[in-house]
């Protein structure tokens, strides 16, 4: 491996992200799958950043997943994700930050599709203003929130409270990141470090002490992959690429996986305990699963955030060896006591603090 | 009184067409923007389809450029190109002023820089080389990995930067092919052990002797060819490589450990050609190559009377094609001085 090769790439790749005042569209799913991953990530942009991150309650599904599934239209869906920038724009904002790799996806293919057809975009206008009454304005910023957390990388390292390190050994912890398709596959201009060698999360990852590995099944879907999953009788070849991705990362010891995507955390994590219950293999050193967390939830435990307050109880493949590694401090008493609500969600109102 | 032409380029094309020119009795200024003569052919150990040692060509082309008409200018390049009254006066980098009644383009290309195909990680994993890289072993007699070993198994990735839309070039770079095919053997005969494949898209061996070239790698040298795209390289926990590829003969996926990669890199418009197209006001074609004012009649001349193209700078082409365009040029010129203009 020749870094210098790899940092010439990653140069090649920078995009402008905006500084502060987003308008925050969360994901249809995240919230069922990592419940905690969101609202860390407010909080964090909020009361650790200082930045204004604005949601508009009225938001709805950007219908990636329709869209991706083969089950809505391109045009509906160009209707929809007009009317979340007319949402936007009624509320005074110009940089658009989604949750959702995907809905980042869509939004950038649209906003290029409109670039190159502006015939289009006019059409659009034309049924958003007829169906809803409403007008919109371009985003003058389009980021994903990983994008942001790694703009953001060195305040929250600042302020971390742990290292990615080894508390035992000194060393740093072996990260597998796992980039969500969506996220520069399509554009590559569009994403920290290009399609092929992304930095988006390995920056994270160095900047808060640990060690990224990369393994010949890198670039490979994590099993979500729309039509494998959702039409129930690809789901075997879901599973398959799941696991493709832990045979081929296995033999490189990973501690940790980092994921920036709603679906790529769940099927790494879900599918490890599938596999195991099906042909009693798991992926970890002895004889665990290797824990898979999103980059909020990393970002969390850095800044010493309560475990079952990010949510890692939600977690099918068990977070706790990672912990014990860090030398994370916490309660294993608490794990599922669901009373226990997150102490920053009874402070706020989650929506526009 | 004597004609003085400049010829821009002193490779292959460039030196041919100064020596002829110089026969003929015409005054020659050639320019060169690296330290020497000969172009790519000094990165070259050996020529398909035979395998002629490369230096004989240059001996060859040395021995054409040897005379009295003609001045060599190295480390040269030109920065002001201006046409009056059927004149050309050209500046260059080092301030000199030339005056030229004809003017003949022979600025070659540029091989794809392969890190562009980003996915094959030339420059990031240390066994992925080039073409050249591996030229530049023969030469050293030496095939070996970067951690000195020799290797194994040998993966030959065609059309890379060519006939890619990826990248913008929609063209063939026609030699890549014969180039696989004569390295393929080539590393068969330096390492008998080793398996060599060669993953295509089609064979495209239009020249002399390259299918005859073709067979003989596959019947005599055992070289593996497997009809499809490489679509991507991963380096493994062995510090192999791990490439994956669309077998379309079989259909079906293919992946293979390999220890090394070589890059069959394509051939585009050089950044010199680029220059001078642009200070010249000379016009380029989809594929950016010089565009020739006539694709049958008239390939060597420019949109610009007086100004000649020679070689690859207006197309990917082979050393027996360069040469014959290179004198194809000097009959234009000859023609056009002898008008009188």
């Amino acid at each position: 491996m020749i870094i210098k090769g790899k940092k010439a790439v990653w140069n090649d790749y920078q995009k402008e992200i905006a500084d502060n005042n987003y308008y925050y569209v969360r994901s249809c799913v995240r919230q069922n799958f990592f419940p905690g991953s969101e609202t860390a990530f407010l909080k964090i942009m909020r009361e650790e950043l200082n930045k204004d991150v604005y949601e508009h309650p009225c938001h709805t599904t950007c219908t990636g997943i329709g869209y991706h599934g083969d089950i809505v239209p391109v045009e509906t869906t160009m209707t929809v994700v007009a009317r979340q920038f007319a949402l936007m724009t009624e509320a005074g904002y110009e940089n658009l930050l989604p949750s959702c790799i995907t809905s980042f996806g869509l939004y950038t293919e649209i906003l290029d599709t409109w670039h190159h057809f502006p015939e289009v975009e006019k059409k659009v206008r034309k049924q958003l203003k007829k169906a809803t009454g409403r007008e919109f304005k371009i985003p003058k910023n389009l980021a994903h929130a990983s994008d942001v957390i790694f703009k953001f990388r060195k305040e929250i390292g600042a302020k971390a409270r742990y290292k990615l390190i080894n508390k035992n050994t000194g060393e740093p912890l072996k990260v597998v990141d796992h980039i969500g398709c969506h996220y520069a596959k399509m554009f590559p201009s569009r994403g920290i470090g290009g399609a092929e060698y992304p930095y988006v999360l390995t920056g994270m990852i160095e900047e808060w002490g640990g060690q990224i590995i990369d393994y010949p099944e890198r670039r490979h879907c994590c099993g979500f992959g729309f039509r494998q999953y959702l039409v129930q009788a690809n789901r075997g070849f879901s599973i398959a690429c799941s696991k493709e991705k832990f045979e081929s990362m296995k033999p490189f010891k990973p501690d940790m996986i980092i994921t920036n995507c709603p679906g790529c955390p769940m099927f790494l994590d879900r599918w490890q305990y599938v596999i195991n219950e099906m042909e009693g293999k798991r992926y970890g050193q002895n004889g665990e699963g290797i824990p898979v967390f999103t980059y909020e939830e990393v970002a969390g435990l850095v800044l010493g955030y309560d475990p079952w307050d990010l949510g890692l109880q939600m977690h099918q493949t068990d977070c706790e060896p990672v912990l014990d590694k860090i030398g994370i401090e916490y309660a294993p008493e608490d794990k599922y006591k669901l009373n226990i609500l997150p102490a920053y969600s009874e402070k706020h109102n989650l929506i526009n603090v | 009184m004597s004609k003085h032409v400049v010829v821009i380029g002193g490779g292959v094309a460039g030196l041919e067409v100064a020596g002829q020119l110089s026969r003929a009795g015409i005054e020659v200024s050639l320019i060169e923007k690296e330290s020497k003569t000969g172009g790519h052919l000094n990165n070259w150990h050996r020529l398909f389809p035979d395998r002629r040692n490369s230096i004989e060509v240059k001996e060859y082309l040395d021995g054409m450029t040897h005379n009295q008409r003609i001045i060599l200018l190295t480390n040269t390049t030109i920065e002001r190109f201006n046409r009056n009254k059927g004149h050309f006066s050209i500046t260059t980098n080092e301030g000199r002023e030339l005056t030229a009644d004809a003017v003949i383009v022979a600025t070659g290309f540029d091989l794809f820089k392969s890190a562009r195909k980003e996915e094959y990680g030339y420059g990031i994993y240390d066994n992925v080389i080039t073409s050249a890289d591996l030229e530049e072993m023969f030469r050293t007699g030496k095939i070996t990995l970067a951690n000195g070993s020799v290797p194994d198994t040998i993966g030959i990735v065609h059309c890379v930067g060519s006939r890619d839309e990826k990248v913008g070039n929609f063209y063939c770079s026609k030699l890549c092919c014969v180039t696989a095919v004569k390295q393929a053997v080539e590393l068969r005969e330096y390492l008998p052990e080793s398996k060599v494949f060669c993953f295509y898209m089609d064979m495209r061996m239009g020249g002399a002797f390259y299918e005859e070239l073709y067979r003989e790698a596959q019947e005599k040298w055992g070289v593996s060819f497997i009809r499809g795209k490489v679509s991507e390289a991963s380096e493994t926990i062995e510090n192999k490589l791990l490439i994956k590829v669309e077998d379309t003969l079989a259909g079906r996926p293919l992946k293979m450990k390999l220890d090394m990669l070589v890059l069959m890199a394509g051939m585009e418009m050089s950044e010199g050609g680029e220059k001078i197209a642009g200070l010249g006001g000379l016009n380029t074609g989809e594929n950016r190559f010089f565009a020739a004012a006539d694709n049958h009649f008239g390939s060597n001349k420019s949109n610009i009377e007086g100004v000649f193209f020679a070689g690859t700078c207006t197309a990917p082409m082979n050393i027996t094609e360069t040469i014959s365009h290179a004198r194809a040029a000097v009959v234009e010129v000859i023609d056009y001085l002898k008008d009188g203009k």
